[in-house]
């Protein structure tokens, strides 16, 4: 318990630390140079946006937060499930995974009118942009954990008759789950920025809305100090939510296998 | 070469029989080349060579892992790979313990009865057996590999082995990693528990003493390609006790294999 405190004594306090310093000399500079507003305010005004705008952004984040889970609970599902296939069949792997790919790499602004035209503006839109955001790094991971598997494992395996299906449930895939949590520490800070993201092009059309709806309203409307609030309020909720994966993933790491466990924070 | 007599039983039929069997990887990569050999069912064969000679492919031809290129070999008057799947059961120690980390020493030893089917109180039943056969205690079962030292591991490793009450063991320098007086200590047990069980045993590797202290029989490999240069018997009784190693006999036949292993690695 004591280790745990100074530990989060040790991680915490420096970029703490750090945030008060930049804070300090922004509000300097903001008082001292007369910078409009509109432009940039101040981090007392940006406080006071906080707490002022501290119910709407309460839902928000729980909308944003929702659809990001959603969406991080999708792809990890889902990209499991494909790389198990994938790790059955040499053949639907190359034909397959050139499309994952695709995913990866096409532009989220490309393809939200699509999404718009098929799916409707909406929450589950947002969900479905969060989910193809985060689905490659589960997909991925989870694929390549599903193959390495040592070779004496694998004729011990053999050696006793083992079948397919045992072979993947008993084998493969607890070997694979330490990739699986690499590959969703990363998926779990894409679905946030998904569900964010989502929001600008597929979100409209509700009366309940996130973060990234009020941010890019208040941009609209020019309430600097309210979007400087929204933008940290989406940060914070972001860091929380790749600190809670962070934890489990290290959770059940640390109880079941061996090797360098890897820490990111 | 010396002529091996029949050891264990006059009627036991040859259980592994190799004849000019030949293996290689791709086309100039020979690694063993027209190995003819027999082993009796419940015979304990030390097979010796230098590093890189084929041993252990020769062990994992034998386990049926992998296809040989040509000659014959049989196990129980089957290809190695359809007896294990019908009629004998093989097991297989290898070098490293290669245990499953996420799962504790007892789900590690049970994973071949859990493969073939078996019911878990069954399971448990014959996990308990093995584990008191080599040598765990109650405790050790619930921990997880990490928590054991290399030495527990590997007596993790030959429980798993045993655990089907094998026909066929086949062990690949299963000792290497381990100290002197850890290995002289695995030894004696082994030669323990094949006095109780009696499998067919085929122990891999490069250390004399080892060799002659375990087996009935030793074969001694040339280097790549591998070829069996001598088949020599271990005239010793069993059990054979830890002051064996300090009998002149022990050491005369030990050197002889070492000036025989000396010349195969040349």
């Amino acid at each position: 318990m004591k280790r745990l405190c100074s530990g989060l004594i040790s991680t915490v306090l420096p970029p703490l630390a750090l945030f008060a310093i930049v804070a300090a000399v922004w509000q300097w500079f903001v008082v001292t140079y007369h910078v409009k507003p509109y432009l940039l305010p101040s981090p007392l005004a940006v406080g006071a946006a906080l707490i002022r705008d501290a119910p709407l952004l309460g839902s928000a984040v729980l909308y944003t937060g929702t659809a990001a889970l959603l969406g991080f609970g999708a792809s990890l599902i889902m990209g499991t499930l494909v790389a198990f296939a994938f790790s059955q069949s040499r053949i639907l792997r190359s034909s397959g995974y050139p499309y994952f790919i695709f995913l990866q790499t096409v532009p989220i602004v490309a393809i939200a009118p699509l999404i718009v035209r098929w799916c409707g503006n909406g929450f589950h839109s947002v969900v479905l942009v969060a989910t193809i955001l985060s689905l490659f790094p589960i997909l991925s991971n989870a694929t390549q954990g599903l193959l390495q598997i040592d070779s004496n494992l694998l004729d011990l395996f053999r050696l006793n008759n083992a079948s397919r299906w045992q072979m993947l449930t008993k084998l493969r895939f607890p070997s694979a789950v330490p990739a699986i949590c690499a590959g969703a520490r990363t998926a779990s800070g894409l679905a946030v920025v998904g569900a964010i993201v989502g929001e600008f092009f597929v979100g409209y059309g509700s009366k309940r809305f996130g973060l990234g709806y009020l941010i890019n309203s208040t941009n609209d409307q020019l309430q600097i100090d309210r979007l400087f609030a929204a933008v940290l309020t989406s940060t914070l909720f972001g860091i929380a939510i790749f600190s809670l994966v962070n934890l489990a993933s290290a959770t059940i790491l640390h109880r079941w296998y061996d090797g360098p466990v890897e820490h990111r924070a | 070469m010396t002529t091996v007599e029949p050891l264990f039983s006059q009627t036991a039929l040859p259980l592994i029989v190799a004849q000019r069997l030949t293996m290689t990887f791709d086309a100039e990569r020979v690694v063993l080349s027209e190995v003819s050999c027999a082993m009796r069912a419940g015979e304990f064969t030390a097979i010796l060579g230098p590093s890189g000679c084929g041993k252990s492919t020769l062990l994992r031809l034998i386990a049926g892992l992998m296809p040989h290129t040509s000659g014959e070999l049989t196990v129980a008057g089957q290809a190695p790979a359809t007896a294990r799947r019908t009629s004998q059961s093989v097991a297989f120690v290898f070098q490293e313990p290669n245990l499953l980390p996420w799962r504790t020493v007892s789900d590690n030893i049970g994973l071949p009865l859990e493969l073939r089917g078996l019911a878990r109180q069954e399971r448990d039943r014959q996990v308990e057996r093995s584990l008191s056969l080599i040598g765990l205690t109650p405790e050790d079962a619930c921990k997880r590999p990490r928590a054991l030292s290399g030495g527990m591991r590997m007596r993790v490793s030959l429980a798993r082995a045993l655990v089907t009450q094998p026909d066929v063991l086949l062990l690949d320098e299963p000792f290497a990693a381990l100290d002197d007086v850890l290995r002289q200590q695995l030894n004696e047990e082994l030669v323990r528990i094949w006095m109780a069980r009696h499998w067919t045993g085929l122990f891999v590797t490069h250390n004399v003493a080892e060799a002659v202290f375990l087996a009935q029989r030793v074969l001694v490999m040339s280097r790549r390609p591998g070829t069996i240069l001598a088949d020599v018997r271990v005239p010793f009784d069993y059990p054979r006790e830890p002051a064996l190693r300090a009998a002149p006999e022990f050491a005369k036949l030990c050197g002889e294999l070492s000036a025989t292993l000396r010349e195969a690695a040349r």
